[in-house]
């Protein structure tokens, strides 16, 4: 795993959908007037008649998918992160989640790598909300591979999912052939000393993280916690036995996010000592992705430093 | 209109329909008569005469849709899918009551009820999506949505309305029980509406205005939006909130409070 590959988790998305409508006539694609940045867009070109724009109109876009998927339809639909679930908490409750619907919410510039666009546009509180919906379940992929095999494979699960996609490009961090199992986290690199559980952006830096522990004799494992909802108990128990130490990381505040998450499963199951790397509260400002990662803590460095933190302070 | 006979019907299951949507809130304790009552009239004319459904088969694929949007009418829709023969009628005593299906505003699990409602404003939506569902697999069923009024007030109405008339799905047709009340009082003081029918007409929509409470207008404005062409359609009903009993009539009081169960047999007395 090199990491120097960089794909768009927008563009595997596209490709997922193409391939999607050829194998499922029920899959249809529902945009808000960003289906071009979303990669969405390139569905129509294959199916026209499955793809339907209602411009700037979030509620409306939500709300029609789970009419979609009320006459059996299974509605893919999405725009950028902060706008869904930003502006229809009610919509996604009322309308999908109580009648537990096969809508497939897939959004775009989660976290504040989003970047120049500044605050308005940084969403990192998507996770929280939508993981405190009862029924709803919450995808945040690493990579662009493993986009495109999560968006295929949840076409075939009845319910309802938010899928987190990001802005940039974004290391590669599978190889293809992916294999996505929902409900089960995916150990990227096993280790002994401490576990490093991240989502989304944070699995890349959280294995350049495991690189630099290891020159300073530490042993860490890197579990991607790409679905946060239903997470993966085990697993997580698991590594912290092995470990004795957790590190979370998520582009994403800190607040009711993975971190919060691997919290409540491990402070019942097995309580160890524990880190968590995210947005602290705050929110973001402009500024290139690459700076603001690194001005709001969220790269390899500050998840290396919890980690050793954790072993200094002889936890 | 066809014959007298079709309407004496109709006029019967009305009243029937009052009678029970009255004797399940004054069971449960709580609820909305007002705007249960003013739509009577509109769901009677739906599902005894215009939609093609079938109650012992209420996920048969061709059947037309009805949606209610405004969720606080929940005693409505039950008395008219008990009636219909979708659940006994004995069942709606069970109202709001703690492990019954009938919740306090509708939900999944009830025959008949195809989405849950109660959240203002969201329902046109869903009946937009359903009938571009129905219009790409080539299905011939319609799709009815009832708005109350005072949720015109809802951003999300309009943008249902617009996406509409964008992709032309004349197999939608809306209907507003105009009965001019909402929680806080008139809807013309709360947040006026009108010109309503002038709003619906610029967003290109099939107009149609009636009197809730005729039959024979019913019918056709339903019929008329059946045969309308490209445009989806919305008939505008004029109502009374609490129609039917003297003292709920014109009452936001009565929009969110149950008849007591002592006074129930004056309240039934006074229908007619």
């Amino acid at each position: 795993m090199t990491l120097e590959k960089l794909a768009a988790m927008r563009d595997a998305y596209g490709d997922a959908l193409i391939e999607l409508g050829a194998t499922n006539r029920n899959v249809v694609v529902l945009g808000a007037d960003t289906t071009g940045s979303l990669k969405s867009g390139v569905f129509a070109s294959e199916f026209p008649e499955r793809m339907f724009n209602f411009g700037i109109a979030e509620q409306n876009l939500v709300s029609v998918a789970a009419g979609f998927a009320l006459a059996g339809k299974i509605p893919f639909a999405g725009t950028y992160a902060i706008f869904v679930p930003g502006k229809c908490v009610d919509q996604i409750r009322n309308n999908i989640a109580y009648p537990n619907l096969s809508v497939k919410i897939v959004c775009s510039h989660g976290g504040i790598s989003v970047g120049p666009d500044g605050a308005s546009h940084q969403q990192v509180e998507d996770i929280a909300i939508m993981r405190s919906i009862p029924k709803m379940r919450v995808i945040v992929p690493a990579d662009a591979v493993s986009t495109k095999a999560i968006v295929k494979a949840v076409a075939e699960i009845p319910g309802p999912f938010y899928i987190r996609l990001t802005r940039p490009s974004t290391p590669v961090v599978y190889e293809e052939g992916f294999d996505y199992r929902f409900g089960e986290a995916t150990v990227v690199r096993d280790g002994s000393d401490v576990a490093i559980f991240a989502c989304g952006i944070m699995v890349a830096e959280a294995v350049r993280a495991a690189d630099s522990l290891k020159e300073k004799g530490l042993s860490a494992a890197v579990v991607d916690v790409h679905t946060v909802k239903p997470i993966d108990s085990k697993t997580l128990v698991s590594f912290a036995r092995k470990c004795g130490r957790v590190v979370t990381a998520e582009e994403h505040n800190i607040v009711g996010g993975m971190g919060s998450a691997v919290a409540e499963v491990l402070c019942e199951e097995r309580p160890v000592p524990m880190r968590r790397v995210g947005v602290m509260d705050t929110f973001g400002e402009s500024g290139d992705a690459g700076e603001l990662l690194k001005k709001y803590g969220l790269t390899s460095m500050h998840i290396a430093d919890e980690a050793l933190s954790l072993v200094s302070s002889g936890r | 209109m066809e014959n007298a006979q079709e309407v004496i019907r109709l006029k019967e299951l009305a009243r029937n329909t009052r009678k029970l949507i009255l004797e399940s809130l004054a069971e449960a304790g709580s609820g909305h008569p007002g705007g249960s009552l003013s739509a009577v009239e509109l769901l009677v004319t739906l599902y005894f005469h215009v939609m093609r459904h079938e109650p012992k088969d209420p996920h048969w694929q061709d059947r037309d849709r009805f949606f209610l949007s405004k969720g606080h009418a929940a005693p409505l829709l039950y008395a008219i899918l008990a009636q219909a023969g979708y659940f006994p009628v004995e069942e709606l005593m069970t109202l709001r009551k703690l492990g019954a299906r009938l919740q306090g505003h509708p939900s999944m699990g009830v025959p008949g009820v195809e989405a849950p409602a109660g959240s203002e404003g969201i329902g046109l939506s869903l009946g937009l999506g359903t009938a571009l569902a129905g219009k790409m697999d080539r299905r011939g069923y319609r799709t009815y949505v009832l708005m109350g009024d005072g949720e015109q007030q809802e951003g999300q109405v309009w943008e249902a309305a617009m996406a509409a008339s964008k992709y032309r799905v004349d197999n939608l047709t809306a209907i507003i029980d105009r009965n001019g009340i909402q929680q806080d009082g008139l809807t013309e003081q709360i947040m006026p509406l009108e010109p309503l029918a002038a709003k619906w007409r610029a967003f290109n929509w099939n107009v149609i205005e009636v009197d809730g409470y005729d039959f024979s207008q019913l019918l056709d404005g339903f019929d008329l939006a059946a045969n309308t062409r490209n445009r989806p359609t919305v008939v505008i009903a004029h109502t009374v909130k609490g129609k039917g009993i003297s003292f709920m009539e014109w009452s936001p009081h009565y929009h969110g409070t149950a008849p007591s169960k002592e006074k129930l047999s004056d309240v039934l007395s006074e229908l007619k």
